[in-house]
């Protein structure tokens, strides 16, 4: 490989015609490509000379073949110049900011020194439009200037006033070149353009470079037909029109003709350049589909910068569907046999493992079932020749191994690979996983490892990558392994933990103290790698028992000690601790769950205490142990009862049903009775509102806190033996709102956070009377989503939940969007070795990280040491 | 107005004047102007050139009122969310035209 070299400088300029002349190696001067024997024509726009494309041909320029030879431009002779599109900004000011006759800046010495500065004391600032007052007189010449006009996409104009009437004079390519000309280096200065690299004059093209074939190579078709590339379409367009003026020059046509070719070129030759210019009917192909010229090659999401450039397609990746997988490890992948027979990595042969090598090689590229040890799909001979492996050569290849050479074995368990989720939003996006190979189609995943991801199972695809080199492997072990990343940055906590059914599942288990038998005990336990049970709690008839707090605790490190409290948890004024009757008081002594329920917060995602501790004390691997171990007895322990949820679960008694209606009703009769008031003019406005206003809210509240009752009842009625209730309180998914819309009462659809008020004239529906306020008229939706709704509350339902829809969809490109461009802002600072923020060049940004110097991950939820948890952790005691 | 106002700028707050004085304001961080030794260690610290400082404009409303020329040095001191006090250095150089 060649060594790196720094760039000394790089020089922004414009190609002269006469650098187009030098680095052309043929004048290309005939439209045609290919003659009838398939053979280019000599100074024809395939021109051997230009390069090769076709295999077995060789380049008369440099005589390489296709594969070496890197092509070699062209060029064409312009009939007349005609103007660049890329510039015509340029010329513009250019031609506005000098003299229409002798060229020069239509400024006074002084006044160019005012903008400028003066020789030793420049300000930095180039002139511009604005300091050059329009239609005055050349201050060295005298002449009276004329308003230039500029036309899209390539004409001007000047504009001369006769007889009171404005007439507008065409200024041909040739005369704006002409003028441009003329212009002095030293002016040309002062307008923030280097003469040396970069004449103006160049902008107006007189002879065109014409690409190496090698960026514009024809293809064959099926049927044998040669298809050119559009560029090549276009070369050819610009090089007909170019004869054809020439030949009319020539014959002395007259002066209209010529300037129509004159056109016709300038078009040519502005779509060949660009073919999205505003004004200008984009070049077409001959199925009417626009031609991708030279700027759409390197404009957009496919162009070259964003499509090859900032991002490319890899091999040694895989895609397909996730399934989840509970008895699988966090840190674990499942990969389908298929994909991991494909996938490899190359490994050096030494004469240590010369023998294993061999017997992969041996083993070849297919692997049939699980249990089969890996093979081999390549070898790789010192000269970098490949061989494949097949059914036919394997042992001879196997024989002919000698170290020094490569195979490229197929990935087998264990090894380690990237695992990745789009959109990559945080770096927890990419995270490497330990290789499972398994039976199936599917990437396996356990939940746990869902929310960095933000992955779910529902018909989402994932991407792996295997690292190809020591070092990478390396890299992705320490800094990107699952391990790692339990820790999010974002908030310095877990955001790896437990998710819905271990939430539920370790609620069930650890929620109030029960017994288990031995049976149940050792069920619980099937899956934790535990030497022995510990002693039992009690013995009942002679039978030991063990309590699910002692069961729990056989997952927790011997040391740990906290006091915490759970999700369940009501705030109570004043807290009853170890007697809380909801068991939401979280202690744990040496290891020892004394007393509390372990639910989302103990364990979840996102505010896992325990995990978090765990992670403080021990470190992250000993914490992707724990969240293993969780979730594999909480999915024991939420098997060891079943759960599940039906209609009937929402299922109230007449009681309730009883007493929801009778809250109901009444708050609707509250509703009209404010309403009345309102209408006979005695409601009392609130400060700052209007009564109508004061209404509203009125209403609002009402119907809010009527439908909070009715949850209440419906909750009275639906204790922990409801699976939703389970779910809702240890915070693995829903909430009690959702449980009061299904048995109790939906409540008030809203839009921007007011009642429905939009439809017809002062009625939301032709349902109701003109001017009704009453809570039905108006998206009140008193019926459960059990018992049903009526057509009139469906629809305001739909309303209230198309807003929902609408939020998010805006949100999401929105937040996307922001993302984006603050990504491109920051992606290339680094905090140096002194904890200084730095741009690339050294440039400080921030003078400490943060200000305070802290790794957000390693900090404690922003905080950089975690006090209270140290204090509580020694003292066992709540402080 | 417009020339009035010109010379009041120049007088850089100084003299009996109604102008709000910003540093006195709530949001506003505490400017220094930074003396020539402490420049030379602020340098040495971090190993850098001017040209490595973050920026401040010369017509900064704290800049003017301090009396900050193009080419100082200026410690802003804030109260920070993270650290408690932060304290940052920034180059006063000339607003570029428009």
């Amino acid at each position: 490989m060649a060594s790196p070299k720094r760039i000394g400088k790089i020089e922004f300029g414009l190609l002269s015609p006469k650098e187009i002349r030098t680095m052309s190696v043929r004048k290309i001067i005939w439209a045609d490509t290919y003659d009838d024997d398939g053979f280019p024509y000599p100074q024809g726009l395939m021109d051997l000379h230009l390069g090769v494309i076709d295999p077995g041909l060789r380049c008369k320029t440099c005589d390489q073949k296709a594969s070496e030879c890197p092509g070699h431009f062209g060029h064409i002779e312009l009939a007349k110049p005609v103007i660049h599109v890329g510039y015509t900004r340029l010329i513009r000011k250019l031609l506005r900011v000098t003299c229409r006759s002798c060229s020069r800046l239509l400024l006074s010495p002084e006044e160019i020194v005012k903008v400028v500065g003066t020789e030793d004391d420049l300000t930095g600032d180039v002139l511009s439009e604005k300091d050059i007052k329009k239609e005055r007189v050349c201050p060295h010449c005298g002449e009276q200037q004329l308003k230039i006009n500029f036309e899209k996409p390539t004409t001007f104009s000047e504009i001369i006033v006769e007889e009171g009437k404005k007439v507008e004079h065409k200024l041909t390519p040739a005369d704006i070149r002409a003028r441009m000309e003329k212009i002095p280096d030293e002016d040309l200065r002062h307008l923030g353009i280097n003469p040396t690299v970069a004449r103006p004059e160049w902008t107006v093209l007189t002879v065109l470079p014409v690409p190496p074939v090698t960026m514009r190579p024809s293809i064959i078709l099926e049927n044998g037909q040669r298809s050119e590339d559009d560029l090549t379409h276009k070369l050819v367009d610009i090089i007909r029109i170019n004869q054809r003026f020439k030949e009319n020059q020539d014959a002395g046509a007259p002066q209209l003709i010529i300037e129509d070719l004159w056109e016709l070129l300038q078009y040519h030759v502005t779509t060949y350049l660009d073919n999205e210019v505003a004004g200008c009917p984009p070049a077409r192909h001959r199925s009417g589909r626009p031609l991708k010229t030279l700027s759409q090659r390197l404009k957009g999401k496919d162009g070259r910068f964003r499509g090859s450039l900032s991002g490319k397609r890899v091999n040694f990746s895989a895609r397909t569907v996730i399934s989840p997988d509970p008895n699988l490890s966090v840190v674990e992948v499942g990969i389908p046999l298929a994909i991991a027979n494909e996938m490899t990595i190359p490994v050096h042969v030494t004469p240590y493992n010369i023998e294993n090598l061999r017997q992969m090689v041996r083993n070849g590229p297919e692997r049939k079932t699980l249990t089969e040890p890996c093979g081999a799909n390549y070898i790789i001979r010192p000269d970098k020749r490949r061989i494949r492996l097949a059914e036919g050569n394997l042992e001879t290849v196997a024989e002919m191994l000698e170290p020094g050479w490569t195979v490229e074995r197929q990935i087998r368990d264990g090894d380690i690979v990237l695992f990745n989720r789009q959109p990559s939003l945080h770096r927890m996006s990419i995270m490497a996983h330990r290789v499972k190979v398994m039976d199936g189609r599917t990437f396996r995943l356990n939940p746990a490892v869902c929310p960095p991801y933000n992955a779910d199972f529902d018909g989402d695809e994932m991407n792996l990558h295997i690292p190809q080199t020591e070092e990478a492997r390396a890299e992705a072990a320490i800094l990107v392994a699952v391990e790692e990343n339990i820790l999010s940055p974002r908030f310095g906590g877990p955001i790896i933990g437990g998710i819905h059914d271990h939430i539920s599942g370790i609620f069930m288990l650890t929620n109030q103290l029960k017994w288990h038998t031995k049976e149940e005990a050792l069920y619980l336990l099937r899956h934790m790698e535990i030497e022995h049970l510990p002693l039992p709690g009690k013995i009942e008839d002679g039978t030991p028992m063990w309590s699910n707090k002692q069961v729990f605790s056989t997952v927790l490190p011997k040391e740990l000690n906290m006091v915490f409290r759970a999700s369940s948890c009501q705030n109570c004024e004043t807290c009853k601790r170890e007697t809380c009757e909801r068991d939401a008081y979280v202690r744990v002594i040496d290891g020892i769950l004394e007393c509390g329920t372990i639910d989302k917060k103990a364990i979840g995602a996102f505010d896992g205490q325990i995990v978090h501790r765990i992670i403080r004390q021990y470190g992250m691997k000993r914490a992707a142990e724990f969240i293993d171990d969780i979730t594999h007895l909480s999915i024991r322990s939420i098997m060891l009862s079943g759960f599940s949820f039906g209609i009937d679960d929402e299922d109230l008694s007449k009681t309730e049903y009883g007493q929801i209606d009778e809250v109901l009703t009444s708050a609707i009769q509250d509703v009209q009775r404010r309403i009345k008031i309102y209408e006979d003019g005695q409601l009392e406005p609130m400060p700052g509102r209007t009564p109508e206003e004061t209404l509203e809210m009125q209403i609002m509240q009402v119907l809010g806190k009527a439908r909070d009752r009715t949850g209440e009842i419906a909750g009275r009625h639906l204790g922990l033996g409801n699976s939703a209730v389970v779910m809702a309180v240890s915070g693995a998914r829903g909430s009690m709102l959702n449980l009061t819309q299904m048995a109790g009462c939906v409540g008030q659809q809203s839009v921007r956070g007011e009642r429905i008020m939009r439809g017809y004239d002062d009625r939301t529906l032709p349902h109701y009377k003109k001017g009704d306020r009453g809570s039905d008229a108006h998206g009140f939706i008193q019926h459960s989503y059990k018992s049903g709704l009526n057509p009139t509350e469906f629809f305001f339902h739909a309303i209230g939940g198309r807003e929902g829809l609408v939020d998010t969809a805006v949100r999401t490109s929105q937040s996307g969007y922001l993302q984006r461009r603050m990504i491109n802002a920051l992606q290339d600072l680094k905090v140096a070795y002194d904890g200084t923020v730095r741009t690339t060049g050294g440039r400080i940004i921030q003078f400490r990280y943060g200000e305070d110097g802290t790794d957000p991950m390693k900090s404690s939820f922003g905080d950089p040491v975690d006090v209270k948890g140290i204090v509580e952790s020694i003292l066992k005691e709540e402080v | 107005m417009s020339c009035e106002h010109a010379n009041n700028h120049k007088d850089g707050g100084f003299g009996v004047s109604t102008k709000l004085n910003v540093l006195e304001h709530v949001m506003v961080p505490d400017h220094q102007i930074m003396s020539e030794d402490e420049v030379k260690q602020l340098y040495s610290l971090y190993s850098i050139s001017s040209e490595q400082l973050p920026k401040i404009y010369h017509d900064d409303p704290s800049v003017k009122t301090i009396g900050a020329k193009v080419g100082d040095v200026i410690r802003i001191i804030r109260t920070s969310h993270t650290a408690g006090r932060a304290e940052s250095y920034r180059l006063v150089i000339k607003r570029p035209k428009k």
